[in-house]
């Protein structure tokens, strides 16, 4: 029991690492925090692609969101940082990580987006439109609002992944969170900064997996 | 200048595929008068009312409101014109997540850009006039189905429009309800509004309107006064179709 406690609760690694990891923590809230901001306003305009009556919008769209979400976002991930540099182009660990996810996570916006804008009804844009709204406010100001909330749940949901996805950043040493924790790790030859990056992604998601649930249960209400 | 067309509506046709719904309609509405438009389901009454503003677009013909074709012209000129034309839906399709003041002030603000006071101003006195003030700070959900479709009358009225169409005002209502949204279009007709008004309450036309259009088929049948269309209608479809409604 004493080995156990050694090796994952030892407070006194803890503590000597802490400093590393909040490092790292600052990192992940980083990634993101691009990755959110940026998929939120990308999936919205792959969204309004799939419904505008351009044909050709209409499938750049959709191939941009199959596309997306059929790659597994570390082989994009890998692709981008690790291969794109054959073709001269070099991008900072940084930047592809937020490419990579990007492309991946707006494509699931969209899609809870896409839903989201189905969900209101046809008699809102036209009652908008009657009144001298243009399109653009009438997205704005009468259907956005609507159609987020219908969908708060997913969009929450999706944002849930996305923090989660930024761990696989350490992959090509970005050093976020659970990066940094294992070199404490490999450091102090114990498992204890682990148990505290996993703790430290608990308290970031917990809260927002509860958001979930309950915004889920008040749409069943 | 009285008798001056308000809306005119030239050669209007529309086809959906290769149906067409409405064959070269041609209809003025001059100043101050109210149209009262009849016809069998199907015939091209919400059709046509929703080519008036361009909500569907007409495969050719013109629309003339106040000397003005909104045919012509760019996307930023639809919008300005889409003000002078008001617009009352079966389904009143108040925005849910606003309040009713909200309701009403959103398109003086956004397209016409009033001010927050001014809109506000004039907001109350539409509710007002629609016997809605009292609920100024409510959520369409927690009106009736009558009190939304005033509020929906207060957010074009807002507007100052030059033409109001109704397209099945009370159809979605109770019973119960439906005499006070017909008191507020009485309301406007006696304030000078020019009005064309789709709707089966003809005990509301035989009083308010002076003038019924009978469509069937995608055309215009027959019109006249309310007393020569309910009266001593002239075609056998007419004739056939009211016989259907009153009986
Ligand atoms: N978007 C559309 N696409 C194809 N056909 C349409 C469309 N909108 C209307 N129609 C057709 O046009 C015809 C006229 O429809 P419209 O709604 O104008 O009739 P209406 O006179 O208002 O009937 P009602 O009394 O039932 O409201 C109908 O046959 C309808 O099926
Ligand atoms: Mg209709």
């Amino acid at each position: 029991m004493d080995i156990f406690i050694d090796q994952f609760f030892n407070i006194e690694i803890m503590r000597k690492s802490l400093p590393l990891l909040i490092t790292g923590l600052w990192m992940t809230l980083q990634l993101c925090s691009a990755v959110i901001l940026l998929g939120l306003i990308g999936g919205l305009f792959v969204a309004l692609g799939n419904m505008s009556e351009r044909r050709w919008l209409r499938w750049l769209s959709i191939a941009y969101t199959d596309l997306f979400r059929a790659l597994p976002p570390l082989v994009l991930l890998i692709f981008i940082y690790a291969g794109l540099p054959f073709a001269g182009i070099n991008i900072s660990p940084f930047a592809a990580v937020v490419i990579a996810f990007l492309l991946n996570n707006s494509s699931y916006y969209a899609e809870v987006y896409r839903a989201g804008l189905i969900s209101v009804a046809k008699g809102q844009w036209e009652a908008a439109q009657s009144t001298g709204l243009s399109p653009a406010q009438t997205l704005i100001y009468v259907v956005l609002p609507q159609a987020v909330r219908n969908v708060l749940p997913d969009l929450l949901s999706n944002t849930v992944e996305v923090v989660k996805l930024t761990s696989l950043a350490s992959v090509i040493s970005l050093s976020e969170l659970l990066y940094n924790a294992g070199m404490a790790r490999s450091v102090t030859y114990n498992a204890s900064p682990l148990v505290l990056a996993a703790l430290f992604y608990l308290v970031l998601l917990w809260p927002l997996v509860r958001l979930v649930s309950h915004f889920q249960r008040r749409l069943a209400a | 200048m009285a008798n001056r067309p308000m809306l005119e509506i030239v050669s209007l046709e529309k086809r959906f595929g290769t149906n067409t719904i409405l064959k070269k309609i041609d209809l003025k509405v001059a100043e101050g008068e109210l149209v009262f438009v009849i016809g069998p389901s199907g015939s091209g009454k919400s059709t046509m009312l929703r080519c008036c503003n361009r909500l569907e677009e007409p495969t050719s013909g013109d629309i003339i409101v106040d000397g003005r074709n909104i045919m012509a012209g760019t996307r930023r000129d639809l919008d300005r014109m889409r003000l002078q034309i008001g617009m009352v839906f079966q389904g009143f399709h108040l925005y849910p997540h606003m309040s009713v003041l909200k309701n009403v002030t959103l398109a003086q603000r956004k397209a016409l850009k009033r001010s927050k006071v001014e809109a506000d101003a004039r907001a109350m006195d539409m509710l007002e006039q629609v016997g809605m003030e009292h609920k100024a700070d409510a959520y369409p959900g927690e009106l009736s189905g009558g009190q939304q479709q005033r509020v929906a009358i207060a957010r074009s009225l807002a507007l100052d429009p030059k033409v109001m169409l109704f397209d099945e005002p009370t159809s979605a209502l109770d019973p119960e309800l439906v005499g006070s949204v017909l008191k507020v279009m009485k309301d406007l007709k006696s304030k000078g509004m020019t009005m064309v008004v789709v709707s089966h309450e003809m005990g509301f036309a035989r009083e308010t309107a002076d003038r019924v259009v009978f469509m069937d088929g995608g055309v215009v049948v027959e019109q006249g006064t309310p007393d020569e269309i309910f009266g001593a209608p002239k075609a056998e479809r007419t004739r056939a179709f009211l016989s259907r409604v009153s009986g």
